[in-house]
């Protein structure tokens, strides 16, 4: 079944007006929809990162669903005791893990990993801003090739981390990535991981206005752009199948570079070469499509 | 034991304006024109403040307490019902 506006509409969501994000905040936009999907039967976890910030000082929360502040590289480990505590108890509670690109990508890896390895039951979520954006914009092992951040003043010289396709390599059941320009197709995913048993792990590209450089107001046009460039293609991996789940026409590059600061002053040069590795990375997804299975 | 240091639990309660009334960050107002609204809400899906709700008269209602005014359902508006007018001090 697929989610519609109407079916997300009827659903209460788990986040409170008047939060500390920022305006255009593109990770309370994928809060907003995914809470909607997975119901006030769950639990968050939440390692440090811009979501920790987000809740408000104490003693208020922008939250209303229960949630559990952890240190950073500790989120997966956590979620796995959550899970356990709850089924102890004899209640079947979602445990989901709401964190960031550094708090999956670093610090989180290796936590991150042994749950997947263990097959815990919980959805793993990273919200992907490329950087760590909290602390002030520094470069993270997900920040794109040649985006300027704070440490990266003239550009990233290395390529991010491929985070979705070293989960898929765990052989957990789910997979997928995700983006707040195209909220049906998140919602139906976070639909699917809710109802599979196991380690799922979505990642989302979620915009970030004030660490981008881009305008407040494009944060959707942004991450719809990413999609229909080919830059952050949209698949999951079901039980080692990959599907790609929207096949866009596909537009220039240079309309996704030039909405973002970060990648002013990049040479002809460098957005060819930028065109080059996205298209890669896109056959490369279709010549996955077609095999029986991935991992 | 009787240590007299008084024990606070560090659990933070749901409510709403956790940061306070964000509609005072707000720049731009966004303002709904009923007659060009298709009521496909749009706007309500892609607010990231969850501020935007059906009003008694089944338009999108904007609580401009919390809108922190990025302008993303101006911008999303298919029919371009909504638009930023500058707050006035």
């Amino acid at each position: 079944m697929t989610l519609t506006i109407h079916d997300l509409r009827k659903e209460p969501g788990s986040y409170l007006p008047g939060s500390a994000a920022c305006p255009g905040c593109g990770a309370t936009l994928a809060f907003r929809i995914a809470s909607r999907v997975l119901g006030p039967n769950t639990v968050y976890v939440v390692p440090a990162s811009c979501f920790s910030v987000i809740q408000s000082p104490f003693p208020k929360s922008a939250i209303s669903a229960p949630l559990y502040n952890i240190a950073f590289p500790a989120a997966a480990a956590t979620a796995s005791g959550v899970y356990r505590a709850y089924k102890m108890l004899g209640k079947d509670v979602n445990v989901v893990v709401w964190a960031g690109d550094g708090g999956t990508v670093d610090i989180g890896i290796q936590a991150l990993s042994g749950a997947a390895e263990r097959g815990e039951n919980i959805l793993y979520v990273c919200y992907d801003n490329e950087a760590y954006m909290n602390t002030g914009i520094q470069r993270s092992g997900a920040t794109p090739l040649l985006a300027w951040t704070k440490t990266t003043p003239s550009g990233k010289r290395e390529m991010p981390k491929d985070m979705p396709m070293i989960v898929a390599a765990h052989r957990v059941p789910y997979v997928a990535t995700a983006s707040v320009g195209y909220p049906f197709d998140l919602a139906n995913k976070f639909e699917k991981a809710k109802k599979i048993k196991g380690f799922k792990y979505i990642h989302i590209f979620s915009t970030c206005p004030p660490g981008w450089n881009s305008p407040v107001s494009k944060t959707a046009e942004v991450a719809k752009l990413a999609v229909d460039t080919y830059f952050w293609p949209l698949y999951e991996i079901e039980n080692g199948k990959l599907r790609i789940t929207v096949k866009p026409k596909k537009r220039p590059l240079r309309e996704f570079l030039e909405l973002q600061d970060r990648f002013r002053g990049l040479t002809e040069r460098e957005i060819e070469e930028l065109e080059k590795i996205v298209m890669e990375k896109w056959n490369f997804l279709l010549h996955l499509e077609k095999s029986e299975r991935v991992f | 034991m009787g240590l007299g240091v008084p024990i606070i639990v560090p659990v933070s309660k749901p409510s709403k304006g956790a940061a306070g009334k964000t509609g005072l960050w707000r720049v731009e107002r966004p303002v709904v024109n009923e007659d060009k609204c298709i009521k496909c809400w749009l706007c309500w899906l892609y607010c990231p403040e969850d501020v935007i709700s059906e009003g008694d008269n089944g338009f999108p209602k904007i609580d401009y307490t919390f809108c922190k005014g990025c302008g993303v359902c101006a911008d999303v508006c298919p029919t371009k019902a909504i638009q930023m007018v500058r707050e006035e001090e």
